[in-house]
C-alpha cells in the first residue's frame, strides 16, 4: 500500500515537473530583450554543454572544507558535492523537527501532505531559469519546523563542487516551512574546490507561517569560474517576520531572484546585501515585495563596491496593492565605484495602488569621501589603507542586523580580506 | 622646529594665504587669532597637507625637512597632528579601530612591529582616562553623533595616542562647554613637554586662559600681521581686530 502512494505521489510530482519543462521549453532561456534580464546576460554561460548529473560520486575530507563551514558554531548541516547528498559532512535531525532531503520528502508517504500543500506553491511557474529547475526537481534541502518549535542551532546548507565533473549544471531545490510561533537560522554557501564551470540554477521556496521569524544568510564568494542564479521566493502569513542577507564577494555571474509575498497583515521583511567584486565579476540583484495586506513593512538596504571592470545591477521592485494602507517599503542602494571601468545600474521600481503609505528609496554612487580620505591620512594611515578602511566601514554598516555572531564575523573578515584591510582586532 | 617662509596658497584659484612667516621652537606654545576668512583654517590644511589646496610659493620646513615635497600621511609619519575643526563621522569604524590602524600605520612607517595588544589597551585606557573618556565612548563609530565636545575630545584623544611632535588644533575650543573644555585644555598641558610644540588656532581668548601661549599672532587676509605675548590676546578680546587694521 505504501508503495502505491508513493508511486501516486510520484506522479503528482512528475505532472508538475512536465508541465514545467513544457513551459521551459516554450519560453527558453531569458535574454537580454526581456525587461529584467537588460543588464545581465547568460549568453557566454549558456555556450558551454553542462552535465547534468555527476557521473560519480566524490568523496571530500572534513579538513578539505572546513574552512568552508561555520565550524565555531554548533549546526545542523545539510551538504552536497557535486548536487549529491553527502551524508559523511551532514548533520540532519528528525528529532523534533526535519532537517533533511528534498528527495526523502518528495518520496515518503509521511510527508506527502505537505508536499501537496507547498511543493512548487510560491515559486514563479512563469519564471524560465525557476521553471527549468522545477522540471529537473530531484534533490536539495527540505526544512520543517513544526509549530512553536524554537530551534536553537542554526542550519547550514552547503553545496559543493569538486571540479571531478567538468560542466557542472546544477539545480538544487529547497523547500523550507516554518510552522506558526516557530523560527529558524539558515546559512546558505555555494563552493567549488577548484575553478572550473559551474553553472548553479537554485530555486528555495520559503514558507513563514504566522508569527513565525526566519533569518536567511547567503554567502556568495565562489571561485572566479562559478555562476550562480538564486530564485528565492518567501511566502509570508501574519505578524511573520523575514530577514534575508545577501553577501556576494566571489563567482563569474551571480544573479540574486528575491522575492516576497506577504499574505497576511502585521508582517516584515528585511533585504540586506553587501556586494564587493572585481576584475569581470558580475552581480545582479532583483528584490520583489509584494504588500497585500495592510500595516506591514519592508526594508531593504543594499550596498555595493565594485573596482576593475566588474558590473553590478540592483532592479528592487515594490508592489503595494490597494487594500495594503499603513505600508511601510523603505530601499536604500549605495555604491561606491572605485574604477572608473566599474559599472552598476541601479533602478527602483515601485508601483503603488494604495494611498495612505510610506515608500521611500532612495538610490547613491559615488567615490569615497575626500574629506574622510584626508582626514584617515592626516593620521598617518596610508592612501591606500584609508581606502580599504573607509570601503570596510561603508559596508560594514550593513551587519549591524546580523544575529549570529559567527556569521558576522566570518563576512567582517571575507570582507576585509576581500578589501585587504588587516583589522584582526575588530574580527 | 617649525620654520615658514613665505608662504602663499590658494584653493580652487583663490589665494587665501598671502605671504605668512611663522617660526616655532620645541618647548612652545603659538597661538593663531584672527576673525572669520582670515585664513586660519587653510593654513592649517596646508600645514597638514591637504591636497585641494596648492601651494603658490614660499617653503615649509619641520626639523629641516621640506614638507612641500611631502603627502599628508607622510607628514603625519614626521610628526605634525591636525585638531579638526570638523572632524569626519565615518560609521562602520569604531574609535578604539580607528586607533589601533592609527598607532599600527604610524608604527609600521618607523619600521617597528604593531604594538602589542595589551600595551595598546593600556595606552588606550590611560589616555581615555586622562581625558575623562569613557570606555563605552571606544565602541562606537568614529564621530558619528557625537556632540561638538565629544568629536573634540576625542581629536584631543587621537593627538595624545599618536604624541606629535607639532600639534595644531583648528577651533578645539568651539562646541566645548567649560567643564570639558578644562579637561582638553589639561589633556594638552599634560601632553606638552620640551620636546613638542603646539599651535593653537582659535577665535577666542578663552581657550588661552587654559593653554597659556607663549606667543600670539594675529592673521589677518592670509598674513600675520602681528605678533605679541599672551596680553595681545586679551587686548584682542576687549577690543576686536579694529585697532589692528588701523595700524597696518
Amino acid at each position: 500500500m505504501a508503495f502505491e502512494e508513493d508511486l501516486d505521489l510520484s506522479s503528482e510530482i512528475h505532472n508538475i515537473r512536465s508541465e514545467s519543462f513544457n513551459h521551459f521549453e516554450k519560453i527558453g532561456f531569458p535574454n537580454r530583450k526581456n525587461e529584467s534580464w537588460k543588464y545581465t546576460s547568460l549568453e557566454e554561460i549558456l555556450k558551454r554543454d553542462y552535465s547534468i548529473f555527476p557521473k560519480k560520486e566524490s568523496i571530500i575530507e572534513l579538513k578539505q572544507v572546513k574552512k568552508y563551514f561555520l565550524y565555531d558554531l554548533d549546526t545542523y548541516k545539510i551538504v552536497f558535492i557535486d548536487g549529491i547528498y553527502s551524508p559523511f559532512l551532514s548533520d540532519t535531525t528528525h528529532d523534533g523537527l526535519d532537517v533533511c532531503l528534498l528527495s526523502a520528502a518528495l518520496n515518503k508517504v509521511k510527508y506527502k501532505k505537505i508536499i501537496k500543500k507547498y511543493f512548487n506553491k510560491t515559486a514563479n511557474k512563469e519564471d524560465s531559469l525557476t521553471s527549468l529547475n522545477t522540471s529537473f526537481t530531484k534533490e536539495g534541502a527540505y526544512i520543517y519546523i513544526p509549530k512553536s518549535v524554537v530551534t536553537e542551532k542554526p542550519i547550514q546548507i552547503i553545496h559543493f563542487a569538486s571540479g571531478n565533473e567538468g560542466n557542472l549544471l546544477l539545480q538544487p531545490r529547497n523547500l523550507i516551512i516554518i510552522e506558526n510561533n516557530a523560527n529558524a537560522q539558515i546559512i546558505e554557501r555555494h563552493q567549488s574546490l577548484v575553478s572550473h564551470q559551474v553553472f548553479t540554477n537554485s530555486v528555495t521556496e520559503v514558507f513563514i507561517n504566522s508569527n513565525a521569524n526566519l533569518e536567511y544568510y547567503k554567502i556568495q564568494n565562489d571561485l572566479s569560474d562559478a555562476s550562480l542564479i538564486d530564485n528565492t521566493y518567501i511566502s509570508q502569513e501574519e505578524n511573520s517576520n523575514s530577514r534575508v542577507h545577501t553577501f556576494s564577494f566571489g563567482g563569474k555571474l551571480t544573479r540574486n531572484n528575491l522575492n516576497f509575498f506577504q499574505k497576511g497583515k502585521n508582517t516584515e521583511s528585511t533585504m540586506k546585501g553587501i556586494t564587493i567584486i572585481g576584475e569581470k565579476q558580475h552581480v545582479d540583484h532583483h528584490t520583489l515585495v509584494r504588500h497585500a495586506y495592510p500595516n506591514c513593512q519592508s526594508h531593504q538596504d543594499y550596498k555595493g563596491i565594485y573596482s576593475d571592470r566588474s558590473i553590478g545591477v540592483f532592479n528592487g521592485k515594490i508592489l503595494v496593492d490597494a487594500i495594503a494602507q499603513k505600508t511601510n517599503a523603505f530601499q536604500q542602494n549605495n555604491n561606491i565605484l572605485l574604477d572608473n571601468n566599474a559599472t552598476i545600474n541601479t533602478k527602483p521600481q515601485l508601483e503603488i495602488f494604495a494611498d495612505d503609505v510610506k515608500c521611500s528609496h532612495g538610490c547613491t554612487i559615488g567615490q569615497l569621501d575626500k574629506e574622510a580620505l584626508f582626514y584617515l591620512k592626516s593620521r598617518g594611515i596610508t592612501e591606500k589603507d584609508s581606502k580599504a578602511l573607509l570601503t570596510y566601514a561603508f559596508a560594514n554598516n550593513v551587519l549591524e542586523s546580523v544575529r549570529i555572531q559567527a556569521v558576522k564575523k566570518r563576512i567582517k573578515s571575507l570582507i576585509a580580506k576581500k578589501l585587504g584591510v588587516n583589522l584582526v582586532h575588530d574580527l | 622646529m617649525l620654520i615658514i617662509n613665505n608662504l602663499h596658497a590658494s584653493v580652487d584659484g583663490k589665494q587665501i594665504l598671502k605671504g605668512i612667516n611663522l617660526e616655532v621652537n620645541s618647548g612652545e606654545i603659538h597661538a593663531i587669532m584672527g576673525p572669520n576668512g582670515s585664513g586660519k583654517s587653510t593654513f592649517s590644511y596646508v600645514l597638514a597637507g591637504n591636497e585641494d589646496y596648492e601651494i603658490d610659493k614660499g617653503e615649509m620646513f619641520l626639523e629641516d625637512v621640506d614638507l612641500s615635497e611631502l603627502d599628508s600621511v607622510s607628514r603625519a609619519h614626521l610628526g605634525i597632528f591636525l585638531s579638526f575643526q570638523y572632524p569626519v563621522e565615518i560609521p562602520g569604524i569604531t574609535v578604539t579601530n580607528f586607533i589601533k590602524t592609527m598607532i599600527n600605520s604610524n608604527r609600521k612607517a618607523k619600521g617597528l612591529k604593531d604594538m602589542q595588544a595589551g600595551k595598546m589597551l593600556k595606552k588606550i585606557r590611560d589616555k581615555a582616562n586622562l581625558l575623562g573618556i569613557d570606555s563605552r565612548f571606544l565602541s562606537r563609530s568614529l564621530n558619528e553623533g557625537f556632540s561638538g565636545g565629544e568629536k573634540k575630545r576625542n581629536e584631543i584623544f587621537q593627538m595624545a595616542m599618536l604624541e606629535p611632535k607639532l600639534a595644531v588644533l583648528d577651533e578645539t575650543d568651539s562646541g566645548l562647554d567649560i567643564d570639558a573644555l578644562k579637561i582638553v585644555a589639561n589633556g594638552v598641558n599634560k601632553l606638552k613637554s620640551d620636546k613638542n610644540a603646539v599651535i593653537v588656532i582659535t577665535h577666542y581668548q578663552r581657550l588661552l586662559e587654559y593653554i597659556i601661549p607663549d606667543f600670539v599672532h594675529v592673521m589677518l587676509d592670509g598674513q600675520i600681521v602681528k605678533s605679541g605675548d599672551k596680553k595681545l590676546a586679551y587686548k584682542i578680546e576687549s577690543e576686536g581686530y579694529d585697532w589692528i587694521k588701523k595700524e597696518l
